[in-house]
């Protein structure tokens, strides 16, 4: 058996460093939950782990003066549940990175494994996308930001350069009458993957949509940005005119594969109808806001 | 000694496994090391179906850390020609599913094994195995086995004269069944198709080996019979019974699966040629691609019936997939489909059919769901075209006493009708339901019935009263559903003495006598009634050392809560003697007490069963999830509720995934695709509702304390009562299963 070097660095320099220098063959670990499962089927052999969650800022969240919130990359579910605030501004954000697993997977898994896993069936990626979060990545050349849905480049792939990692997500401040909300559909009731999922973040002023991102899962090789469902649904009243265009966007924009986990011809019909239940759901929760 | 007042027969003691179970504590199949203990691991065919040509193994064998390679040279073959029966498996199938032969018969078929001194060295020898295959081509599918250009599993194996892929029919009749036709108002005739499904124990199957330098060998492994696992072992190996120990270990479920093996011999072979102790572990990706399943099944079913509901005649045709080797369950289908309905004119034939994938074993009533799938569909369909409620058409047609049965014997007691106006009463059939009760969402309910064999068998036990005055019995079957439990239950009642001082314990091969397979739900019935033989010696004994002590005659004494007294003023007056007492004085008086009695049990009665399920659809997803459930059983006698009620509700379980998520993806290429619990959908918790179960208890004339078997009928009727509550909501009927999320979904887009 090969041995596995594992370092827990307390910096992001020091974790940046030992990442550049393992030069592809290290991977970063933040709750595991893909990685050791990856690691026991043998998919991947790394020879370094870099564990980031001594790192003080992977893990914390915070309220930023102007109304934006960043949560660490690292942070567990179950921690950003426990927060007063976050799930009030941004409940799809969060029911979508809670529905990841079961209660023991919760206690560890992260919105930034996640998103930096590359599968296109991760439940937090729609929501984070839908919401407009903007990641933090820090490598070797300095620090960056980039939008959620540039970060996925295919199945198991990201945009990353080699030595980069995934430090926050920053949320935008929230308006007035704003919602977001998260659906995905799986066969079973839990402990599933995705077959098609959607997030769906609204802004209405007087019954009337003013803003609207739409993020769509597991229907193409990388989360999906829905531009023309977002356009569908500004200036409407979700009436089923709009819904239906926005729907019909969404399954425009699908390009997904027959396998295992779905038809193509149910996945583009899913991606139809989970948008217009999901805009409901948003649009309800921007009425209460 | 057997009723409703009684203490502890029908009480729902702690179970003697639990507190083991809850801690880690229990001891499983991978949990026994040895010390100087080597690792054993399987290289597996990469192909569907492929001729072995040769295999070299001089690559792996020289590696350092290897200590020895086995092939089918090391295992004893068993010729082509010739049966060898061992139960109802046939030791050819079995010589060539533990380690493929003359071909690898499907992706996973062990081709080889190697033990080295950790699994990572064996697993990288086994990829230094040269094997040279000729690549045939393989069929997964019933439907293109049967086809008359089909590629041949084997090509020996002829049917109606010509090289086939059928390996074998069974055939029952009653009656005429044209003229049974002719007479129907009403015929009904529907094919079906069900998916192959795997038990899902927890378990994987694991074991550990030791072949002594004197040629005597231990095996701790967990199976539905250490008896079974001690005899294939010795007809695989050539090594005597005698010399083979087989040790269960607690079981994390089997559900018929485990009553077969397949690495034991493997094991022991690798144990011998290295002179190590060998442990080998499966992962859940070998037990989804080369153990179990259930068969898939392709059916036809009609049923002829009069204008009031009264069925004429029945037609099966049941083809099951039986795997890469013969042996799929048709007495399943064949012999139960009709067995619960007094029908005058039947014909039942079933199909066993090879094709490259893992051959079957037994799941809950094995052949007997997919049957019942089908015939209990078709009667819910005359029943809807008749205008009669579903449970009145099947109340009209139950069987009763002195009926002969379509598969032998003359029916005694028929308690069908029990299971059915329990249905019929209870508030859920009653209830209203709201069949629309949101926009996008329907409603439906549904009723099916099921009937199962039920066996006894060979089955050994010993009671032995310790030296402090309490009570040990040892069984010879594995506890796989709370058989522990109820014999303390009935050994406790019989003596008289708290539960807690009677301790069951499960005993190896070379310490209890023969005890059959746990499987059939026979050993509750079985070893219920050997422990109450073997009891009822003891307290025979028991009066004899009381007799002896008061110098009276041992008819003069009676056994009552657990003393032997005087049996009545004319045997004069004693005060009376405890168990403790009499245990104390044993030596004194005659010697140690205790009994052990090994009986062939026969008068099992069959199990009958019928369900009640609500299903709500969302007809845009369609996801089908099941609202309520209410399940219907004549248990006999409930030696421990709890059990029993588990057993039920187990059963139904089950049988959802069967009916809504569970299936077997294949590539293009023959191999599964979805060998992990992630993708092959058993039900989860959140998935099923609280299962009500409903134990009727019309005793078993039969035995002792009146038990029937509990295991395996429950498991029958949900697959129909699920499609008929679909077709309730939908208004339309589901002929193949699973009723998955695309598949419903695509059903409902083909009307619009
Ligand atoms: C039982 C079970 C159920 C699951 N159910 C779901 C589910 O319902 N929905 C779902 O979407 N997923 C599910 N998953 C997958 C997994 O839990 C999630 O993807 C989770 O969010 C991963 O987070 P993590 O912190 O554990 O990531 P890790 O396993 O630590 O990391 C995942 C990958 O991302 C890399 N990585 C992690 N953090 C960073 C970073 N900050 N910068 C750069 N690279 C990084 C790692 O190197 C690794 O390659 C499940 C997993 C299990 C075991």
């Amino acid at each position: 058996m090969t041995d596995i070097r594992y370092v827990a660095p307390s910096t992001l320099e020091e974790a940046v460093g030992a990442f550049a220098a393992a030069s592809g063959a290290a991977r970063i670990l933040a709750g595991g939950t893909d990685l050791l499962v990856q690691m026991r089927n043998g998919v991947v052999k790394p020879g370094t782990i870099i564990d980031i969650k001594k790192i003080a800022e992977m893990t914390a969240i915070e309220e930023l003066p102007d109304g934006r919130i960043r949560i660490g990359a690292a942070v567990p579910g179950v921690v950003l549940a426990e927060h007063p605030r976050f799930g009030k501004a941004w409940p799809g954000v969060l029911e979508a990175i809670n529905l990841i697993g079961s209660k023991q997977v919760q206690g560890r898994a992260s919105p930034g494994g996640n998103l930096c896993n590359g599968s296109p069936a991760g439940d937090s990626v729609p929501a984070m996308i839908a919401a407009g979060a903007v990641v933090t990545v820090q490598g070797p050349g300095g620090r960056r930001e980039m939008p959620v849905e540039a970060v996925p480049a295919g199945p198991g792939r990201t945009n990353l350069a080699p030595g980069e990692i995934v430090v926050a997500f920053t949320l935008p401040a929230r308006p007035k009458g704003s919602g977001d909300a998260y659906l995905r559909m799986i066969p079973r009731t839990e402990m599933d993957i995705a077959v098609v999922g959607c997030g769906v973040s609204l802004t209405m002023a007087g019954g009337v949509v003013t803003a609207a991102r739409v993020g769509l899962g597991a229907v193409a090789p990388t989360v999906l940005l829905v531009e023309d469902a977002a356009k569908a649904l500004i200036g409407s009243r979700l009436d089923d005119a709009a819904l239906e265009a926005a729907a019909a966007a969404c399954r425009a924009a699908c390009k997904p594969i027959n396998d295992k986990r779905g038809t193509i011809a149910y996945r583009i019909k899913v991606a139809g109808v989970l948008l217009k239940r999901t805009a409901a759901i948003a649009a309800a929760r921007a009425g209460g806001n | 000694m057997n009723d409703m007042t009684n203490k502890w027969i029908g009480a729902r003691t702690i179970r003697p496994d639990g507190a083991d179970k809850v801690t880690g504590r229990a001891q499983y199949s991978a949990d026994t090391t040895m010390p100087g203990m080597i690792w054993g691991k399987l290289l597996r065919s990469p192909h569907a179906h492929a001729r072995i040509r040769s295999i070299d193994t001089s690559k792996a064998e020289a590696l350092p850390g290897v200590k020895a390679v086995v092939t089918q040279k090391d295992i004893v073959e068993f010729a082509l020609d010739k049966s060898v029966m061992l139960g109802i498996q046939d030791m050819r199938w079995m010589c060539r599913n533990v380690m493929a032969r003359e071909k690898a018969l499907f992706h996973g078929h062990p081709i080889a094994a190697v033990a080295a001194i950790s699994e990572e060295v064996a697993a990288h020898a086994c990829s230094l195995i040269e094997v040279d295959y000729e690549v045939l081509p393989h069929v997964i599918e019933i439907e293109d086995a049967i086809k008359p250009d089909a590629p041949i599993l084997h090509e020996w194996n002829q049917f109606e004269g010509k090289p086939s892929n059928i390996a074998g029919t069974m055939v029952l009749k009653a009656g005429d069944i044209e003229k049974g036709f002719a007479e129907a108002d009403i015929v009904v005739e529907r094919t079906f198709t069900t998916r192959p499904v795997h038990q899902g124990y927890i378990e994987p199957h694991a074991c550990t080996v030791s072949y002594a330098a004197d040629g005597r060998v231990t095996i701790w492994s967990s199976s539905q019979g250490q008896f079974m696992v001690r005899a294939m072992t010795s007809l695989l190996t050539g090594i005597p019974q005698s010399n083979i120990r087989a040790i269960p270990a607690e079981i994390g479920g089997g559900f018929g699966a485990k009553t077969i093996i397949y690495l034991e011999p493997v094991a022991v072979m690798l144990s011998k040629k290295s002179g190590r102790p060998v442990k080998m572990v499966m992962t859940r990706e070998e037990v989804q691609r080369a153990t179990g399943p259930a068969p898939g099944s392709l059916s036809t079913v009609k049923i002829g019936a009069k204008k009031d509901g009264t069925i004429v005649a029945a037609q099966g045709t049941f083809y099951l997939q039986a795997g890469g080797l013969p042996g799929s369950p048709l007495r399943g289908p064949v012999g139960c489909s009709f067995a619960a309905y007094a029908i005058p004119n039947v014909l039942s034939v079933g199909y066993d059919v090879v094709s490259n994938r893992s051959k079957v074993a037994a799941y809950r009533a094995p052949g007997a769901p997919h049957g019942a799938f089908a015939a209990e569909c078709v009667i819910d369909e005359i029943a809807q075209a008749l205008g009669l409620d579903p449970l009145d058409m099947r109340l009209k047609n139950s069987a009763k006493a002195g009926d002969k049965a379509i598969y032998g014997p003359t029916f005694g007691a028929v308690t069908f009708k029990e299971t059915i106006e329990a249905i019929k009463h209870h508030p859920h059939y009653r209830a209203p339901l709201d069949k629309a009760p949101r926009p996008g969402v329907k409603r439906g309910r549904g009723v099916a019935s099921g009937f199962w064999y039920n066996a006894g068998g060979e089955s050994s036990v010993q009671v032995n009263i310790t030296e402090d005055g309490n009570v040990v019995v040892t069984t010879g079957h594995p506890d796989v559903g709370g058989s522990r439990a109820s014999i303390a239950n009935v050994v406790a009642e019989l003596i008289g003495v708290d539960h807690a001082r009677v301790n069951v314990m499960i005993g190896d091969t070379q310490t209890i006598g023969f005890s059959n397979l746990t499987g059939g739900s026979r050993v509750t019935f079985a070893s219920a009634m050997v422990a109450t033989a073997a009891t009822e010696k003891v307290i025979g004994q028991l009066k004899e050392r009381a007799a002896k002590i008061w110098g009276i005659e041992a008819e003069a004494v009676k056994w009552e809560d657990g003393m032997a007294l005087p049996a009545g003023d004319n045997a004069g007056k004693f005060p009376p003697l405890s168990l403790k007492e009499l245990a104390a004085k044993a030596n004194e008086m005659g010697g140690p007490i205790g009994n052990q009695t090994q009986l062939n049990t026969t008068g099992a009665d069959p199990g009958y069963a019928t369900h009640c399920v609500d299903v709500e659809v969302d007809v845009d997803l369609g996801i089908v999830r099941v609202l309520r459930y209410t399940a219907a059983q004549d248990v006999g006698r409930a030696l421990h509720p709890g059990y029993v009620e588990g057993q039920i509700q187990g059963g139904v379980v089950q049988g959802i995934g069967w009916a809504l998520s569970e299936e077997y993806l294949y590539d293009a290429k023959g191999r599964v695709d979805n060998a992990s619990f992630l993708d092959y959908r058993m039900p989860v918790c959140s998935d099923v509702p609280m299962i009500e179960p409903i134990m009727i208890e019309i005793p078993n004339p039969k035995h002792p304390q009146g038990v029937r078997g509990v295991g395996e009928a429950p498991i029958v009727p949900p697959l129909a009562a699920i499609a008929n509550a679909v077709h309730d909501a939908l208004g339309k009927r589901f002929y193949a299963l699973p009723m998955s999320p695309p598949r419903v979904s695509a059903r409902m887009d083909e009307a619009n």
